[in-house]
């Protein structure tokens, strides 16, 4: 089972598509029209239902592109003269922050991966006494509800003088993205041969010269999987960046929230910004989804 | 693996300032709210520190409140509605995307696509769906529906099982607001596909000779999903489960962007109930952040614990 969060032995999820386990049964591979009544109804029913997953997205487009002439009576409304305008508007408001959002999330995703990959190396492949408990109390941190600690994380960047500064947000990010990437790294390097570190350690190598010249080779997929989940992770985030980042740091999350006015809300503007908060992250499942699946189904997920 | 004393050593030293910094930030930090919870500290930057009296004064003040009440009623809500919609849609989609002969990645492809997305995001959209004026009222009106819901801004408690005038200490109708149904629909949208995800890793994992030989015995379509597949996704819906309520009970920015408190705190959750005091009553924030927190703790610990044995054994 591929679920199971803290299995190492059943944990293949993470691993490169090239590890992948076997297909218990060679599967025909698909694309064939269906060939019994009950086929034709599963796709039918896959289609209406996919479709209706689709109407969210269909209404955030269509009410961005009614740019000039303001969002439309009616949210399913297609409208008469499509235009970009609304998104001329959503990027004026939105570019600082947007920018804000890339400052933040590249490096805070990085180290974490990179501490994470650190961790889980030695986690799987060097266990010590204890170290299952401790990598147990490490998960922890991975659930708790942020509330439970942010007067104190407020106080303690207010300490540093780092309170409301994109590198307090970003120090924030790499604590509490430690757990996730450690137990994603973790679970990949489950996957890698023992026999390899066994056989650098027999050549004289240590622990750190075995992990840069044997381990981060073989890593990149590792990287890939939690880079992408901690980029999203990060990207999406709101409620740092709304408690602990002044105006100037607002990640773009926070400046989208506050496009809803308190009196009107421009809807094609508020739509047309979602779009641009929304398109990394979308283009990022897009193109990578499969790695994007590996890191949610790779361990346990926020 | 080669292991001798000196390697374990190096290995637990480099482990350690990870463990350290999240010791401190976790479990140090949650000492400090609960301290602050039963303190004095109000506001300021000078902290009041000295115990309130009477002990534990905080929680007391709390669960006599409204607002209090109204979110913990909500949190339940919540939870169970979402609980039911995002995993029973999640198992029937990955059940019908895992047997569909065309297009399997584009359907899985788009029931994921939502998880990718904001809470932020969805929550504006959403918002605009069900917009009273503009929203699906409109379809409601169009099939006669004369006075539809006002959604998120509706103080309609459906179902109240009390009349908060009676009594002295429940002072909110325990029921299903309407206002939470919308914010509802929104995140099990949001997260539908993460439990199909799961299920799909769960049906890949049955072994084809289960179903083939219950094929051979003559089983039909409804005996070898009751008897066969729904007991080997078992693990499968504990893990969509725990994941899922965690991500229900600490519910906050789909709310904000969507309705915030609403009336009468109808749409109100404790994460909003934190932020707001936290530029007003540290002490009461804190008393809050605590119980989410033991709630959130009541179902993570026993998971990471099964899980922690589990890798023991094996």
């Amino acid at each position: 089972m591929a679920v199971e969060t803290l299995e190492p032995t059943t944990s293949r999820s993470v691993q490169a598509p090239r590890q992948r386990p076997k297909k218990l049964a060679p599967k025909p591979r698909s694309w064939s029209i269906p060939r019994t009544a009950g086929g034709w109804i599963v796709l039918a029913v896959c289609t209406l239902a996919t479709l209706g997953m689709l109407v969210p997205v269909y209404v955030i487009i269509t009410t961005a592109l009614s740019g000039s002439t303001g969002a439309p009576n009616f949210f399913l409304a297609f409208p008469d003269a499509p235009s970009l305008g609304a998104f001329k508007g959503a990027w004026t408001k939105l570019h600082g922050s947007l920018a804000n959002s890339l400052q933040i999330t590249v490096p805070a995703a990085l180290v974490s991966c990179l501490l994470g990959s650190i961790n889980g190396y030695v986690l799987s492949k060097f266990p010590f006494r204890g170290s299952n408990a401790l990598f147990t109390v490490l998960l922890v941190g991975m659930f708790i509800p942020f509330q439970a600690v942010i007067i104190p994380v407020f106080q303690f960047l207010n300490m540093l003088h780092l309170q409301g500064s994109i590198i307090g947000l970003i120090l924030v990010h790499i604590i509490y993205g430690i757990p996730i990437t450690t137990l994603i790294f973790r679970n990949y390097y489950e996957g890698i041969p023992t026999a390899i570190i066994e056989a650098a350690s027999i050549d004289g190598a240590g622990i750190w010269k075995t992990y840069v010249r044997v381990m981060l080779p073989l890593s990149v997929p590792g990287f890939v999987v939690a880079g992408i989940f901690q980029c999203t992770n990060i990207w999406n985030d709101f409620l740092f960046g709304f408690i602990l980042a002044s105006p100037a740091a607002w990640p773009a999350t926070v400046t989208l929230n506050n496009l809803i006015g308190t009196t009107t809300v421009d809807y094609s503007e508020l739509m047309a910004g979602a779009v641009l908060v929304a398109a990394p992250t979308v283009l990022l499942y897009l193109v990578l989804g499969r790695f994007f699946v590996s890191g949610l189904t790779a361990g346990a997920v926020k | 693996m080669p292991h001798n004393v000196k390697t374990s050593r190096r290995a637990a030293w480099i482990f350690a300032p990870s463990l350290l910094v999240s010791f401190l930030f976790v479990y140090v930090f949650i000492g400090i709210t609960v301290y602050i919870s039963l303190s004095n500290w109000k506001i300021g930057t000078s902290p009041n520190l000295t115990l309130r009296q009477p002990f534990g004064g905080t929680y007391a003040e709390l669960v006599q409140e409204q607002r209090f009440q109204a979110d913990i009623r909500n949190v339940v809500v919540f939870t169970i509605i979402f609980l039911v919609l995002a995993i029973l849609g999640g198992l029937v989609a990955a059940l019908f995307i895992h047997h569909v002969s065309v297009g399997k990645g584009l359907f899985r492809t788009v029931f994921l696509l939502p998880y990718a997305l904001s809470f932020i995001v969805t929550g504006v959209a959403w918002r605009w769906i069900f917009a009273p004026a503009t929203g699906v009222n409109e379809i409601l009106r169009s099939m006669g529906i004369e006075n539809p819901p006002g959604w998120t801004t509706d103080t309609t408690i459906l179902g109240a099982l009390n009349d908060p005038s009676g009594t002295d200490f429940l002072k909110v109708q325990f029921g299903i607001p309407v206002a939470l149904l919308p914010i509802i629909f929104a995140a099990a949208w949001q997260l539908v596909g993460f439990a199909m995800a799961m299920y799909l890793a769960g049906l890949a994992s049955i072994p084809e000779e289960h179903l083939e030989a219950a094929n051979v015995d003559g089983a039909n379509v409804w005996q070898r999903l009751r008897y066969i597949v729904l007991p080997q996704l078992w693990p499968s819906t504990i893990t969509c489960f725990v994941l899922l309520l965690h991500v229900a009970l600490k519910i906050f920015d789909l709310v904000v962007a969507m309705s915030g408190s609403g009336p009468g705190f109808v749409t109100d959750v404790p994460g909003i109930y934190i932020y707001n005091y936290l530029t007003s009553r540290y002490d009461k924030a804190s008393a809050m952040a605590i119980i989410l927190l033991l709630l959130t703790l009541v179902v993570i610990v026993p998971y990471l614990v099964r899980g922690y044995r589990k890798e023991r054994k094996a």
